[in-house]
């Protein structure tokens, strides 16, 4: 019972902190609403008996990720969105083709949910299969990360190193190239 | 226990709210935090199919997913710095000209 209270108050949290992250005109609080939504989603992977996750989460996610966007938001000093005079110019701003676009968005949703809900094991309960103590131990994670996964574990290091070159190739300014 | 569905139509929630402020918003920054949403409503649904089954892959791609965000925000950062020392501006309707 406890758990199901739970489950509804982070999915609300998580689900609300979103929908406020897109309404925010200034990118400081989408961030740190965004940083809550994590929190959250932290909390339903420690229900999902993945500790690892939701650690890598708050650490990774809410400690370096939003970190380097709040540092581009601080480095720019660009809060507002200056977008009123290209909403009354913009083609796609006119009433008929908005109307047209909500209409898609509705339709996506709809999909979605007529989807899931046709799912055939979607009532089973998520923790059915498996070893909890297994499945929540680091020591397992980390036995099949190195060894079935070991070839996408180190195309992962380059792929950082391709991303870091890259960053500081892209931010540095022009006459030093 | 909580059924698996109901982590699926949260992903699912999230998902959406994703793809609409990538489409509505006009700001780059909080596009990228739209890509975010998304990317992160994924990893929900990766940690709940692999608990389901019971088995730690699920976990696993959660890691590597959230090693390529860390990858895509750096280089979306980098991008979006130089545009904005272009332009003075961070609308992505300034930018509609291949060249300058």
């Amino acid at each position: 019972m406890l758990e199901t209270v739970l489950f509804y108050v982070f999915s609300a949290v998580a689900v609300g902190a979103s929908l406020l992250v897109i309404g925010q005109r200034n990118p400081m609080y989408s961030i740190m609403l965004l940083i809550a939504a994590f929190g959250a989603l932290s909390a339903l992977y420690i229900q999902l008996d993945a500790p690892f996750v939701a650690m890598a989460q708050i650490i990774v996610y809410a400690g370096a990720i939003m970190v380097l966007f709040l540092f581009v938001v601080m480095l720019l000093n660009a809060p507002q969105e200056d977008a009123a005079q290209w909403d009354r110019t913009h083609p796609l701003r006119r009433p008929g083709v908005s109307r047209f676009g909500a209409m898609l968005a509705v339709l996506l949703t709809v999909q979605l949910v007529w989807a899931l809900l046709r799912v055939t094991d979607a009532g089973a309960a998520v923790g059915g299969r498996g070893n909890a103590a297994e499945l929540t131990s680091v020591r397992s994670v980390g036995r099949v990360l190195f060894t079935d996964y070991m070839f996408a574990f180190e195309a992962t290091s380059v792929l950082i190193l391709v991303a870091m070159v890259g960053a500081v190739l892209l931010a540095a300014r022009e006459e030093q190239r | 226990m909580i059924p698996l569905g109901h982590y699926l139509v949260v992903s699912a929630i999230m998902f959406a709210i994703g793809t609409a402020g990538v489409f509505l918003r006009r700001n780059l920054i909080t596009i990228l935090l739209s890509i975010e949403i998304m990317l992160n409503a994924v990893n929900l649904s990766f940690v709940a199919f692999g608990r389901s089954q019971g088995t730690v892959d699920g976990q696993i791609i959660t890691f590597f997913v959230m090693t390529v965000a860390a990858a895509e925000a750096a280089v979306g950062l980098a991008i979006v710095i130089a545009l904005f020392r272009h332009r003075e501006s961070l609308n992505p309707d300034a930018f509609t000209s291949l060249k300058w």
